[in-house]
């Protein structure tokens, strides 16, 4: 069993799985009897948000708290009061998903004082098939303008290694070699490989953390 | 097999534009299709091309004009609204024969609308991209990995007959993630020489005049005229399209872009049903594929047009099939996307009024 702190940051560079972990994350906590709030902090991201899985957190019991205008025809990225509220005085577990990229982690810099205060940690979330950050440098580089703009510092990765529907144990195992390489360069370890079922890598590598596909390309 | 990326379809188009050789963009955000020119201000200065945000959409189409004048592979891209600040520019374009490429990930409309995608600007894209008689090329990929090999053909077919082409994509395709290879980078990529660029006569030649002016009319008419016999090549070369599933169809879909992926859940569902659906899919929307629209109504009970508008390429299809069968339209409009179910339900609505044998 994979333990996580109370409060739950998930970042990451642009496109890189973050609110799909993120939607398991959440489903994975609720099953567990806790009570789960996932907060939908997207302010860069148009479509294929947190916010889009409403219907499946109700039937979970799942809390949401997302941008104002999330998954509307308004492209205004303002968050409700509710979110300092959660933030510093919410029970159970929080997820907190983050936009990609620092022009994303901005909005998690208001709220850093306060998450500092309670127990918390803050995750790097790297596929290695992104373009702009397929060498660990570019990705470590992308980690730091993140923690500079959330003023928050990250505590592990998370190996999220995938080519969609292309994606393969081989596919997810190279995400591992590449995490090597990110934790030499950062001392940060690899808290866990998050992948599709069917796609675990043959050679082990630390937890694996089993996920389902939520957002998905319209067909 | 070459290396694979997974990218969101805006990203996929501004990396297969710098790989095709495109060093300058010129453009003006809008959702949804932000993270192209994002793309563009990140990876340009480090391939030493121009990235530069112009203080509106108007004066960006008309720097592409200034950049093409001189014979530079360029482009500019937004989304519907922005799209038709652009229209004058690119009527200018046309009249110039200039090449350029211009993107449009569509919103919905009309007038500020939303941010959610759309096809709704097929009449824009097909029939007035601008004032005056013109035509621009008009690709509509349907994957990422198309708008990937849409993007370096649309570049190549603009140079080829000097005039502009459009990817007409939607937000959904600009946003969405798809696994993607790009076209072989071993092969030395050369751009065709472009005699006619205003790049300076060194005392060697006539000067070369971009210009779509003309004071005299019958010169007017005349350079009209010249560019539509160009128009009737493209006509008869360059329409690209796909079939599936067409031989037996009863009734035939049409549809583009994303809403030809929903087509294809249907006709799968509907095929499991052992209800004979089948898809006509136009990549070129101009051209269009009139042809293989007009071949396959000779054998198929109904035609069912489905678009994200309120009916827009139905009229084409209708000119295409030219009164041998019933052509129908189902579409959403404002932002709202079809699900498989709703198409195969409108399917099946068809064939029920179409009735009897062929």
């Amino acid at each position: 069993m994979i333990n996580f702190q109370k409060i739950i940051v998930i970042t990451g560079h642009y496109g890189c799985g973050k609110t799909n972990l993120a939607v398991n994350l959440a489903l994975h906590l609720a099953d567990r009897g806790e009570p789960v709030t996932i907060m939908d902090l997207d302010i860069v991201n148009p479509y294929f948000r947190t916010n889009d899985c409403k219907a499946l957190f109700e039937g979970r019991g799942i809390e949401l708290v997302a941008a104002n205008f999330a998954s509307t025809n308004l492209d205004v990225p303002s968050l409700p009061g509710s979110v300092a509220a959660k933030i510093r005085m919410g029970d159970g577990s929080l997820i907190l998903d983050v936009g990609g990229d620092d022009a994303g982690a901005v909005a998690l810099g208001q709220y850093a004082a306060m998450i500092a205060e309670r127990e918390y940690e803050m995750l790097y979330v790297y596929n290695p098939f992104r373009l702009l950050t397929a060498e660990p440098e570019a990705a470590v580089q992308s980690l730091r303008e993140i923690e500079a703009a959330a003023r928050l510092k990250t505590a592990a990765l998370v190996n999220n290694a995938n080519l969609g529907p292309l994606t393969t144990p081989e596919t997810v195992e190279s995400g591992l070699i590449f995490g090597k390489r990110m934790t030499e360069l950062t001392g940060l370890p690899v808290k866990f490989t998050a992948c599709t079922k069917g796609n675990e890598p043959a050679t082990g590598g630390g937890d694996i953390f089993p996920m389902e596909l939520y957002l998905k390309p319209v067909e | 097999m070459s290396q694979q990326y997974m990218m969101k379809g805006n990203e996929a188009l501004a990396e297969a534009a710098l790989r095709a050789g495109c060093r300058y963009f010129f453009g003006y955000p809008i959702t949804p299709q932000t993270e192209l020119s994002a793309y563009m201000s990140k990876r340009m200065p480090k391939i030493g091309g121009t990235f530069l945000q112009a203080e509106s959409e108007i004066a960006a189409i008309n720097m592409v004009l200034g950049a093409s004048s001189v014979g530079a592979r360029v482009m500019t891209s937004s989304s519907s609204p922005g799209i038709s600040l652009k229209t004058e520019g690119i009527s200018y374009i046309a009249g110039s024969d200039l090449p350029c490429l211009i993107v449009n990930v569509q919103r919905g409309g009309p007038g500020l609308g939303g941010i959610q995608p759309s096809q709704a600007d097929y009449y824009q894209a097909t029939k007035a991209p601008g004032h005056g008689d013109l035509h621009i090329l008009v690709f509509a990929p349907a994957s990422i990995q198309e708008i990937v090999d849409l993007t370096g053909r649309a570049f190549d077919k603009a140079d080829h007959y000097r005039m502009p082409a459009m990817l007409l994509a939607d937000g959904a395709l600009g946003q969405m993630m798809e696994p993607i290879s790009f076209p072989d980078e071993s092969e030395e990529m050369k751009l065709p020489e472009k005699p006619w660029a205003a790049t300076g006569t060194e005392g060697k030649r006539k000067p070369n005049i971009i210009n779509s002016l003309y004071l005299n009319p019958n010169k007017l008419e005349d350079s009209v005229r010249a560019r539509f016999e160009r128009y009737e090549t493209i006509r008869k070369n360059e329409v690209l399209y796909e079939e599936m599933m067409t031989e037996d169809a009863d009734l035939v879909l049409v549809a583009y872009g994303i809403t030809s992926r929903i087509c294809k859940t249907a006709v799968k569902k509907a095929r499991a049903e052992g209800i004979k659906l089948g898809l006509i899919r136009p990549v070129t929307l101009w051209p269009f594929p009139e042809e293989v629209i007009s071949r396959t109504a000779e054998h198929v009970k109904a035609f069912l047009s489905v678009e994200m508008s309120m009916g827009q390429m139905v009229d084409d299809v209708r000119l295409a099939v030219n009164g041998k069968c019933p052509v129908r339209f189902f579409g959403r409009t404002g932002g709202v996307i079809p699900t498989p179910d709703e198409v195969f339900d409108a399917a099946k609505d068809v064939l029920a009024s179409a009735g009897g044998d062929k």
